[in-house]
This record gives C-alpha cells, sequence and structure tokens, in this order.
C-alpha cells in the first residue's frame, strides 16, 4: 500500500479499491483516478528531450510505484539478512518478509498452498525450470510438445531445446490474420495422444491477443496432457485466478507488473513438482549433504538453490499488493479504452497496417503497426525525439513477424498510468514521422 | 522539410538520406563467378539485414551490389557506400570504413573527410548511439567481404 507518509489515503488509488488479495466482486467497477495512479510513479514525472515523457513501453517492462521502490529500499535499510539461516533477529524479520511475500503470490494467484510458489529470476528461468525438471524425466521420442506461432521466445527456445534433447516433436497452433490462435485445429493436433504438454502464452506481448488459455487446457488436459500458461504479460494485464484456469504450471516476472527486475514465480501443482528433479543445485535446497550424494529439501525449497532474490521477492509481493487495490479488471477495461482509442486514431492515418485482434475486447493494452514507406525504427526514433517511448522491432516473436511477413512493426503499449492525452501525444508525434517520411 | 521535427531529427533524416533510403543505388545481384565475394550480415536485435556482394579483381573492387531489409539509415548508409566504393583498391575501402566508423564515434575530423562523399550526410546519426550499429551495418559486410576476399588470394 502506498506509504501513508507520501500518499494520503483519500489520494491514493492504491487505497480506494478493497484491500484483500482475494477476487474482486462486482466486475470491473468504476474507471480509474489515472491521475492519482500518476502520482504513485516518479519516473513519469519528468522530461525527454524536452516534452514530457510519454512511456508506451510496457510490455517491455512496466514503471515502478513508489511503495515498491520504498519497499526495497526499506528491506535494506532496516531488515537485510540472509534468509533460513540465521538465528538472529535481522534474519528472522527478512525470512518473515521473503516468506510473506511468497504467501501474498499464492494468494493473489488463489492457491491455498504457498509451497507451490517458486521464486526464479523471471518467467524465462521458471519455463526453463519446467523444461528441464519436467521435461527430462517425463518427455522421450515420439512425446509432442504443443506451442503456438504467438509465443515470445522464452516460451519457444527451451523446447526446442527439450525436443534437441528428448528427440520430442513440436506442435504449433497457428493464427488467423486478426493474430487470434486458430483453435480448430486443436481436436486434430490432440486425437494423436502423444501431446505430453502444452505451453502457451496467456496473452501476447506482439500483438495483445488474449488468449482463451482455459479452453485450450481443457482440452489439452481431457487427451491427457499438462498445460503451462507464460504469464509474463497476463500476469501484469489479465485478471489471474489459478483455479479458473484449470492449468499446471503457471510462469511470470515482476518487473512487467511494476516490481523489480530479476524476480518471477513458477506456480506448479504440489504433485508435479514432488515427483521433478531439482532444477539448479546448491545451498537452501539441501536436506542432508554426503560425499556422494545429497537429499533434498521440501518444497518450495527445492527449487531455490542458493541465496534468493529477497529483496526483489519483497518488491513484487508489493506491487501485487498495489495492483490488486487497482484491481485488474479495472486496469484491463482502462487499457482497452486507450487500445480503442489508439486504434481509432491508427486507422484513420493513411498507410498505417495495424496487427493483431480488430476488436480492442481481445486485447490486452498492445497497439502492434508499421507504416507504410518506414521503418518501425525511424519511427522509435522519431517518436523519442518528441519524448514518447515506444519499441520497435520483432519483440521477441520471430514466428509471429514470420506470420504476418514483415521484419519488425512498431509497438505501443499501455499500463494502468497512461492517459488518453499520452495516446493522442502518439498519434501528433506520427503526424511528425509523417511529415518527415512522407 | 518540415515544420514539427525537432533540429536533431532535421539533421538525421536530411533529404539525401531519405532519397538513398528510398532509391537505393547499386541494389541487386552479381552474377556469380570466381571473383565475387558474397557477405550476409544482420543485427539479431532489430532485424536489419544486408547481402553484400562485391566483384574484387586486381586487389581492386569492380563492382558491388546489395540486397537488404532495414531502416532507414542502414540502407541508404549502404547503398551510399556502394557508390564511393565502386572502382576503389580495397586498401583505400579499408581507409573509408576507418574515417566512417571514426564519424560515427564522433570524430570531427573525419566528418570533414572528402573521401567519405555522401556519407558525410550520416554524420548526425553519431547522437544517437543506438542507431550508430544500424549505419555501419554495411560497413561491416564490407570489411568481412574484403578480407574474404583477401584471404582467397593469399590461399
Amino acid at each position: 500500500m502506498a506509504s501513508p507518509a507520501t500518499h494520503p489515503p483519500t489520494d491514493s488509488p492504491a487505497l480506494a479499491g478493497s484491500q484483500s488479495l482475494g477476487p474482486r466482486p462486482g466486475g470491473s467497477g468504476p474507471e480509474l483516478d489515472v491521475e492519482a495512479i500518476r502520482a504513485d510513479f516518479p519516473i513519469l514525472h519528468q522530461e525527454v528531450n524536452g516534452r514530457p515523457l510519454v512511456y508506451l513501453d510496457n510490455a517491455a517492462t512496466s514503471q515502478k510505484p513508489a511503495v515498491v521502490v520504498e519497499a526495497i529500499e526499506g528491506f535494506y535499510r532496516r531488515d537485510n539478512a540472509n534468509v533460513h539461516r540465521g538465528l538472529h533477529e535481522l534474519s528472522r524479520r527478512s525470512t518473515e518478509r521473503y516468506e510473506g511475500a511468497r504467501g501474498v503470490v499464492a494468494s493473489w494467484l488463489g492457491v491455498e498452498d504457498p509451497g507451490e510458489v517458486i521464486w526464479t529470476r523471471g518467467a524465462t528461468e521458471a519455463i526453463n525450470l519446467v523444461a528441464r525438471s519436467w521435461g527430462d524425466s517425463h518427455l522421450r521420442e515420439g512425446d509432442e510438445i504443443l506451442l503456438t506461432d504467438l509465443e515470445h521466445h522464452s516460451n519457444l527456445v527451451p523446447w526446442q531445446m527439450l525436443a534437441a534433447r528428448t528427440g520430442a516433436r513440436l506442435r504449433y497452433l497457428e493464427l488467423d490474420d486478426e493474430g487470434e490462435l486458430i483453435l480448430d485445429d486443436l481436436p486434430r493436433i490432440l486425437e494423436g495422444g502423444r501431446v505430453r504438454i502444452a505451453a502457451i502464452s496467456q496473452v501476447s506481448n506482439a500483438l495483445g491477443t488474449l488468449n482463451p488459455v482455459a479452453e485450450i487446457a481443457r482440452q489439452v488436459k481431457a487427451h491427457g496432457g499438462l498445460v503451462l500458461v507464460d504469464g509474463a504479460q497476463g500476469a501484469a494485464h489479465a485478471p489471474v485466478r489459478i483455479p479458473d484456469l484449470g492449468i499446471d504450471f503457471y510462469a511470470f516476472s515482476g518487473h512487467k507488473m511494476c516490481g523489480p527486475t530479476g524476480v518471477g514465480v513458477l506456480w506448479a501443482r504440489r504433485e508435479l513438482l514432488e515427483a521433478m528433479e531439482p532444477f539448479q543445485g546448491g545451498g537452501d535446497m539441501i536436506d542432508e549433504v554426503h560425499r556422494d550424494h545429497s537429499t533434498w529439501a521440501q518444497l518450495p525449497y527445492k527449487f531455490e538453490a542458493g541465496t534468493p532474490n529477497i529483496s526483489g521477492a519483497i518488491g513484487l509481493a508489493e506491487a501485487i499488493r498495489y495492483l490488486n487495490a487497482v484491481g485488474a479488471e479495472r486496469i484491463l477495461a482502462h487499457e482497452q479504452r486507450l487500445v480503442r482509442r489508439t486504434m481509432k486514431a491508427l486507422e484513420a492515418m493513411p498507410g498505417i497496417r495495424l496487427f493483431g485482434p480488430g476488436d480492442p475486447a481481445h486485447r490486452a493494452g498492445v497497439v502492434s503497426f508499421t507504416m507504410e514507406g518506414t521503418h518501425p525504427h525511424d519511427i522509435a526514433t522519431i517518436l523519442d525525439s518528441e519524448g514518447v517511448a515506444i519499441r520497435a522491432g520483432h519483440h521477441c516473436a520471430q514466428l509471429v513477424m514470420k506470420r504476418y511477413g514483415v521484419a519488425a512493426t512498431a509497438r505501443a503499449s499501455f499500463y494502468l498510468y497512461n492517459t488518453e492525452a499520452e495516446v493522442d501525444r502518439l498519434v501528433e508525434s506520427l503526424g511528425t514521422v509523417r511529415e518527415i517520411f512522407g | 522539410m518540415t515544420d514539427r521535427a525537432t533540429p536533431p531529427m532535421k539533421a538525421l533524416y536530411q533529404q539525401l538520406i531519405l532519397d538513398h533510403y528510398r532509391n537505393p543505388r547499386n541494389r541487386g545481384e552479381l552474377e556469380e563467378d570466381g571473383s565475387t565475394v558474397e557477405i550476409h550480415v544482420r543485427n539479431p536485435t532489430c532485424g536489419d539485414e544486408i547481402r553484400l556482394q562485391l566483384r574484387v579483381e586486381e586487389d581492386r573492387i569492380q563492382d558491388i551490389k546489395f540486397l537488404g531489409d532495414g531502416c532507414s539509415i542502414s540502407q541508404a548508409a549502404v547503398s551510399m557506400m556502394t557508390t564511393i566504393l565502386k572502382g576503389k583498391e580495397l586498401d583505400e575501402a579499408f581507409g573509408v570504413t576507418r574515417r566512417f566508423t571514426g564519424m560515427m564515434h564522433g570524430d570531427e575530423e573525419a566528418a570533414r573527410d572528402p573521401a567519405l562523399g555522401n556519407l558525410r550526410s550520416l554524420a548526425g546519426v553519431s547522437r544517437f548511439p543506438v542507431r550508430v550499429k544500424c549505419a555501419l551495418l554495411g560497413f561491416e559486410a564490407l570489411q568481412e567481404a574484403m578480407k574474404k576476399s583477401r584471404s582467397r588470394e593469399e590461399g
């Protein structure tokens, strides 16, 4: 929560909503008080190249509210010690805050067992953990791994490496012209009975598509496969309730959801984690160590070798409290309002090609586009010269770029602190691009 | 050009650069024979790519062509590069490469060197560190192609 000293309750959107970590009743609720939210993010209040910063690169990483920065700073100022070992006061506090953060994540995901919450460096490490610790011992030649053409490289490459190690085969769900997965192919792919795991993103980082992961999971599980959801974008931009998704593994990163970099989570069902070998060996993950072998610690520590990112976990828990108080449904609805405004303006500009679902209700806050005769890099440079930060490139999703026959796109991505006036600044600066490139 | 663009943008996107971007010179393919070398480079972070072909006879670039896909800076730079290097000895071409690289790293004297010809219009890129590698992509291909050609001569 916002610290009362800096943010009186009446000004803080974090305190305006419910403080419970459970599901929010009453649907999407009222619109966000974006100005109050912006007051919580110190970094937004600066000029870049002589203009007020317009930060529209949230799919790459989000900015951090002051409460998160202060939680991390406060930990190092007052409580820092290693966890799970010291018998002294600071270690007790550090352990309590670190394990408390795990409880915050579990509660936010809607799961009862904090032992199912494994801290990782991010979504990428979480997916690699599953590909190694589950994949190496469960897959063999002839088995199939189901992916989609929408995936970020972090949810492709670990599976390609696993396939190379085990002889398993990669299958893909393809994309339609609007950037939505073609589910009609799913029964045909599954009927062979060889898909052992499906790894699917909840939200596309390149196009913003909200994928029907619960429906895909239902079908895959009906054919005996497991389901991993890459929530790197989903955790930040869509409501997440593990019991509603009906999945086996969920991976996400802290930095895309107002938390610090270098921390993320793997959630998995306990019986799967119990049956998996450790990912890395080292301190904290052992029970007994002998000269020729060791035994493993209980969950979740079996998968947390070495001194963890303690301050990162504490910072992420603070980010979750902050976002939860605002409400995931309200944030998504706000992003969709900004997407609608952006798409409407871009559709009116000649030479603009929009990628992804035509219906803003099918996307989180991402708008990917190209401009005829102008490379996305040039668009990004010109926008930056006017203080507007976007991403240009393949967005670590080269299969998506190939599908639509482009090498790169420009991508504006929104979050809870972006405003309609900022959308207008984006559109205005695209006018400069048009003037320069004609 | 425009009323809206800031001075650094006007310096970066000069008409000459936009002209080479829209109408690249020496774009195409050489017929391959014993005197041609070919190098394909790409910038993995942004996807820009250039396929450069040289015909080198008696240590001289007799012909040069490229195919490429990328931003205005990478494509204009390689287009200008080909117009300057056609007919040059390899040693001269290595010299142009060194001068251009110097200009990209802020060497003002290099930016006045007549040997760089049109390439001097790219001097403004040095103020945009993330775009310097775009401008250097063609020269990266050139250096590798020339080394390949020389090692073949020696081999």
